[in-house]
């Protein structure tokens, strides 16, 4: 038996997950507690939020995220293929910076508009 | 000099301005202007580039950025205007608001009613006064944000963070990612006050050690930061000696409390509770000065911004009616703080003006467990809601059904949380 505190939403439920017992997840306030419960204790994953480089716009940084959760183990090696993206004025939110990161299936978007000078 | 009228003036185009505005247009208000003294809408969001805003409002995890530019998109549309790069210096009690911006000088801003919007500023070392040094290195947390996320600089490479407020955790795992190495997250108190979500995902994550029960005694550094030392506190909160750990650094970033910034609202005559450092506000979000109106973390401060938007919408169709109809009348009802709450937001209520029920807004002095909250007047529990788990650093809410208004006593409510097995 695990207990965790569920990261879904800010109400942070106490959960606990019974390993012998095919990952069963007590103590959630919802159906996506059960699904983060379970999925903690097999393949954690995590949504990664960061900025970029912006040239040419009214802002020097333009934040983006990924659309999708990445395995947690992997939160660095995004981080570093962020490092080198530049990017050029207009940017618009949902505009996908880097498709298909790392070939883990899910896309690099922007979450700001940043207009041209 | 730039004179004009408007209906409803909205001061401060962040999350609580934004909503406040919209709300005020499709109220019917005629002419709504937003002044904002930044370059651009959004206020705080702008750098908040983490998700987990809009769950409540808009059912999705969005990040501060698109949290703010899904309320700019409608501004537009709804015939709101908006001046940038504008500065609010006074605004007296007749509702004219004097401001000043580059492109238009010195305006004379006359409106039927004022919002407030103004937020919320850092607590700084100087208001909890740490001992030591005075070297570069010592940032807000929010500050730090704002350099990173806007501007794109990296404030420091091995840190320790004071304060395990969301945003002190927020920046723990944003100054992890981008290589620095956070050594601790420091609380004074025997609790986080930031969000459980928040220290599990944010330090956890990243194994980095909350030390609560403890807090900075000396910051040392010629130029910059060098060293910090922390030390465990007793049940006073003083230092005790011999517990000292020293950590080789060279940032600190304090996350210790946010306080609404009322500048204006107090050179205006609104009544400050000094409970909240807000405005002391009725059930529409009204000041003690009528069609002035406040809402967001200038009233109080609140930990989800979907509740700044819900309270700010509230304050928004008030302020549009008042511009409209005038004051509303009738009976008013205090709330009064009980057992373990630190303060209430509304502090008044006008009977007549509620349509259903009232939204009560408070929060605890401590960390509690199967607690019961008791909305009771003249001796008497009139409604009660359980709670498994209360904590200062969360928000609590009761809706209030007018049904009950009839059996308040001597025009006084009283909220408090009590244990479960002492609820009557």
């Amino acid at each position: 038996m695990t207990e965790l505190i569920c990261i879904v939403c800010p109400k942070g439920c106490h959960l606990r997950v019974d390993e012998e017992n095919g990952f069963a997840v007590t103590g959630n306030g919802c159906p996506r507690g059960a699904e983060y419960g379970h999925k903690e204790l097999t393949n954690p994953t995590r949504v990664l939020t960061s900025t970029v480089r912006v040239e040419g716009g009214t802002l020097r940084r333009a934040s983006v995220k990924t659309n999708g959760e990445l395995p947690k183990g992997r939160l660095f090696d995004a981080m570093r293929v962020l490092d080198g993206v530049v990017l050029k004025a207009p940017v618009a939110i949902g505009d996908v910076v880097i498709g298909n990161l790392l070939g883990l299936g899910v896309d690099l978007v922007a979450t700001k508009n940043v207009p041209a000078v | 000099m730039n004179e004009a009228q408007y209906d409803v003036i909205v001061v401060g185009g962040g999350p609580a301005g934004l909503a406040a505005a919209l709300e005020a247009a499709k109220e019917g208000a005629g002419r709504v202007l937003i002044l904002e003294r930044n370059d651009e809408l959004g206020g705080i969001l702008n750098q908040c580039i983490h998700n987990g805003f809009g769950l409540h409002y808009f059912k999705e995890e969005l990040t501060g950025p698109e949290y703010a530019a899904r309320f700019i998109e409608k501004l537009a549309d709804a015939g709101v205007e908006v001046l940038l790069g504008a500065m609010v210096l006074d605004i007296s009690a007749d509702k004219t608001v004097h401001a000043m911006s580059r492109e238009k000088g010195y305006m004379l801003l006359r409106a039927k009613s004022v919002v407030l919007t103004m937020g919320c500023r850092e607590r700084t070392r100087g208001a909890i006064a740490i001992p030591g040094d005075r070297p570069a290195g010592v940032f807000t947390a929010g500050a730090a944000q704002l350099y990173m996320n806007v501007e794109g600089y990296m404030v420091g490479k091995r840190v320790v963070i004071l304060g395990s407020g969301d945003i002190g955790l927020i920046m723990a795992r944003r100054m992890t990612l981008e290589g620095a190495k956070v050594l601790a997250c420091v609380e004074l108190m025997p609790y986080s006050n930031g969000l459980n979500r928040n220290i599990v995902q944010c330090l956890n994550d990243y194994d980095i050690p909350l030390y609560l029960s403890h807090t900075i005694v000396d910051i040392r550094g010629d130029k910059r930061v060098e060293q910090v030392v922390v030390a465990k506190v007793d049940e006073k909160r003083n230092p005790i000696p011999g517990t000292e750990i020293t950590f080789d650094c060279d940032t600190v970033l304090l996350s210790v409390g946010l306080i609404p910034e009322n500048e204006l609202s107090r050179q205006a005559g609104v009544a400050i509770d000094r409970r909240t450092n807000g405005p002391i506000v009725f059930e529409n979000m009204e000041t003690s000065i009528p069609g002035v109106f406040a809402s967001g973390n200038v009233v109080h401060v609140h930990d989800l911004v979907d509740f700044v938007t819900a309270e700010s919408q509230r304050a928004g169709r008030a302020a549009a009616r008042y511009a409209r109809d005038g004051e509303p009348g009738g009976p008013c009802v205090l709330v009064e703080n009980g057992n373990a709450v630190n303060y209430t937001v509304p502090q008044k209520i006008r009977t007549d003006n509620v349509d259903k029920l009232v939204e009560i807004f408070f929060r605890v002095n401590f960390v509690y467990t199967n607690m019961v909250i008791q909305i009771s007047s003249g001796g008497e529990v009139l409604a009660s809601f359980k709670r498994e788990h209360m904590a200062p650093g969360e928000m609590e809410k009761v809706a209030f059904p007018k049904a009950l208004f009839p059996r308040i006593r001597d025009g006084k409510i009283t909220v408090s949380v009590v244990k479960e097995e002492d609820a009557q």
